[in-house]
């Protein structure tokens, strides 16, 4: 019964997420094992110098730091496999933290303003999904008309922040799950968990998920082989401004404020993190592991910097930038590659 | 083509004079131009004066967008070249000096050089998406800024620095003059050579430009070496007017109100075709908006929201019906394709 001619390989090649659909195993997953092998030196640069920085709870800070960012990327994640790219998030989580703030100030119920505040996102994604899909209009120009609207609304309804003292809100700011002493992380970490494990799974195993894929490798035979572009299209950004939605709830429970300054900028970083997770930005390869992985790198970078004491936050902007580019390359290379 | 081009502008001009009307309506003297002191004063002036940096960066843009590229980076650039001068002109021994300052202002603008460059060998050379590429230098150049004025803003005193952004010549703005000649330049450059068609070709389709005998990888790079000598410039005129070097406020949002500029003045962001007049307009637009919103005492906030619902109507007007014509057209002309 034991074959011992058949050669192992299939085993080695197997991916990690999403084994049926892909063909050319190792390619594929080059930008994502170089981000794991960057973040394992990276982390390994760090205990070495640096005191305290192996403590398991430097790593959780990463998470419970950067929670709403792993949100909003994994969103940002699911649009750039399409080939599109949402630049509102940061936006739309600057209008969710104000109007959830100003609700709550004018003594709403929390159990009516966090539905609402999830609404927003939402239902700007599937504005602006519609826009692109039916309108032809770029997603580029859509989605920067989105965070014009998004920013300005936010500006109209408050222009100062706005402190949220709410009973609910302030009780999930401070819930947290305590592993050991001294060890925990927040509920935030726990939402963002939970978003990236069902995001993963919805990309692997579904039907949807591999319509995506099919989209952002080309729309134009996707559409040709009957799959619903449209529908899968103008749900991914209703997904996207869900997501900015959700990370812009858990921004206001990290910071307990509302400001329609909140998230400047934060759309760059998503994006940033997407690339650096290896999802190609043409679409159609990549994995939200991936994209966890770049939120990872990012935040190390400013905790290092922050152990380091006497590098100035510019650093990390520098330093983003350079992995920006090093993975473009790198991706670059492998898409030669693979053709 | 006249009736086209006429069609093309005609929605920016109105809503241009429409932005006037309601100034003379909301403010008094909003006509007014006095000469005072041997200088021009007055809204209008202020418009002009203001409205320089934009159309610097939004020229640039046209450029790069003609060839179906973005240039997310321009801020970031007009942030550095805005460092960098005055970093020197502080370290200079005496400021007023003419020689040192051209020579510094020459050499900010020859580090933009090496900027637009980087731009141009990621796109043309290596091959990767315009936002993206550009978005490497936007990221990091502002930290790269930073670095140079070492995270603090840089105050400098320099009389002739100072008239870059806030002097006159002959009773007229500087940065006007500056603005203006940069647009004679490349108008002359695009309309009264072959570049403007060499440029639309490239943006129609860079392979075929190529195999047509163009060097399309050349020109793709030029184009971002003037947009960030542009965006260097309007740094320049920036740091200048406000004597100082703000590595966060220099340039923010900028790249977006200029791709607004450009789309406001009809050029497609598709690539192919484009129109400096209507960018120039687009740019002039955008600050009429900003000054007449201080003016008429509504809240800043409400530009932004106008922003958006003056994009969202541009790009539907775009795409639904007049994209529909161009189709319908094209495929009423030539019923082979190609």
């Amino acid at each position: 019964m034991i074959d011992v001619s058949t050669p192992p390989a299939p085993q080695r090649n197997r991916p990690l997420l999403g084994a049926k659909r892909v063909y050319k195993a190792n390619t594929k997953h080059i930008p994502v094992l170089a981000t794991l092998v960057l973040l394992i030196v990276m982390y390994s640069v760090g205990v070495y110098n640096y005191d305290g920085f192996g403590d398991t709870q430097v790593l959780l800070n990463v998470f419970v730091d950067n929670a709403f960012l792993l949100v909003v990327a994994v969103g940002m994640t699911y649009v750039i496999l399409t080939g599109g790219i949402d630049l509102s998030v940061g936006a739309v989580i600057a209008l969710t933290t104000t109007v959830a703030a100003t609700l709550l100030e004018a003594g709403w119920s929390a159990a009516v303003v966090l539905p609402v505040a999830l609404l927003i996102g939402t239902v700007m994604g599937l504005g602006m999904g519609c826009v692109i899909h039916f309108f032809k209009v770029e997603p580029f120009i859509a989605t920067l008309a989105g965070m014009f609207l998004a920013r300005g609304l936010s500006l109209l309804i408050n222009r100062n922040s706005i402190p949220i003292t709410n009973d609910f809100w302030t009780q999930m700011a401070q819930k947290r799950f305590r592993f050991d002493d001294g060890v925990f992380i927040s509920l935030n970490v726990v939402i963002a968990v939970i978003v990236v494990v069902i995001a993963a799974l919805v990309l692997a195993w579904t039907r949807f998920g591999r319509n995506i894929y099919a989209i952002g490798g080309n729309a134009d035979s996707a559409l040709l082989m009957g799959l619903p572009v449209g529908r899968t299209r103008i749900a991914v950004y209703t997904f996207s401004g869900f997501c900015a939605s959700l990370g812009g709830v858990l921004y206001s429970f990290y910071t307990s404020s509302g400001y329609s300054l909140h998230g400047q900028g934060l759309e760059l970083d998503a994006i940033a993190a997407v690339v650096i997770g290896g999802v190609l930005l043409t679409g159609g390869s990549g994995y939200v592991l991936g994209t966890v992985l770049g939120v990872l790198v990012l935040g190390l970078i400013q905790t290092i910097i922050t152990f380091q004491g006497d590098l100035n936050s510019w650093w990390t902007r520098i330093v983003v930038g350079i992995l920006l580019f090093a993975f473009i390359v790198l991706q670059r290379l492998v898409t030669r590659k693979a053709k | 083509m006249t009736n086209l081009l006429r069609h093309r502008l005609f929605w920016p001009i109105a809503v241009l004079v429409v932005l006037l009307a309601s100034n003379l309506v909301f403010s008094n003297n909003f006509f007014t131009i006095t000469l005072q002191d041997g200088h021009l004063y007055g809204s209008l002036i202020d418009i002009l004066r203001r409205s320089a940096p934009l159309v610097l960066v939004a020229l640039g843009m046209t450029l790069v967008i003609s060839t179906g590229g973005i240039d997310l980076s321009v801020g970031s650039v007009m942030a550095i070249s805005g460092a960098l001068a005055c970093l020197l002109i502080g370290d200079l021994s005496n400021p007023d000096a003419v020689g040192p300052v051209l020579l510094v202002v020459g050499l900010a603008i020859a580090l933009c050089l090496v900027f637009g460059l980087w731009n141009g060998f990621l796109v043309a050379v290596l091959g990767i998406q315009p936002i993206i590429a550009t978005l490497i230098l936007m990221v990091a150049g502002r930290g790269v800024a930073q670095l140079i004025t070492d995270g603090q803003i840089l105050n400098v005193r320099s009389e002739p620095y100072r008239v870059i952004g806030a002097g006159y010549f002959l009773a007229v703005p500087v940065s006007f003059l500056i603005a203006a000649a940069a647009v004679a330049l490349t108008v002359a450059l695009t309309r009264r050579t072959a570049l403007g068609l060499l440029l639309e070709s490239v943006g129609g389709s860079p392979t075929a430009s190529r195999l047509a005998g163009i060097r399309a990888r050349r020109i793709t790079i030029m184009v971002y070496v003037f947009a960030a000598a542009f965006a260097g410039v309007a740094g320049l005129i920036y740091s200048s007017d406000v004597s100082s070097a703000d590595s966060n406020a220099a340039g923010n949002l900028i790249e977006l109100n200029a791709i607004l500029a450009v789309v406001l003045g009809g050029t497609a962001l598709t690539g192919g075709r484009f129109s400096i007049a209507g960018s120039v307009l687009g740019a002039v637009i955008i600050t009429t908006l900003d000054i007449t919103a201080v003016s008429v005492g509504v809240p800043v906030e409400t530009t932004l929201l106008f922003k958006a619902i003056v994009v969202i109507i541009l790009c539907l007007a775009q795409s639904a019906t007049f994209r529909a014509k161009v189709f319908g057209r094209f495929s009423a002309k030539r019923t082979v394709p190609a």
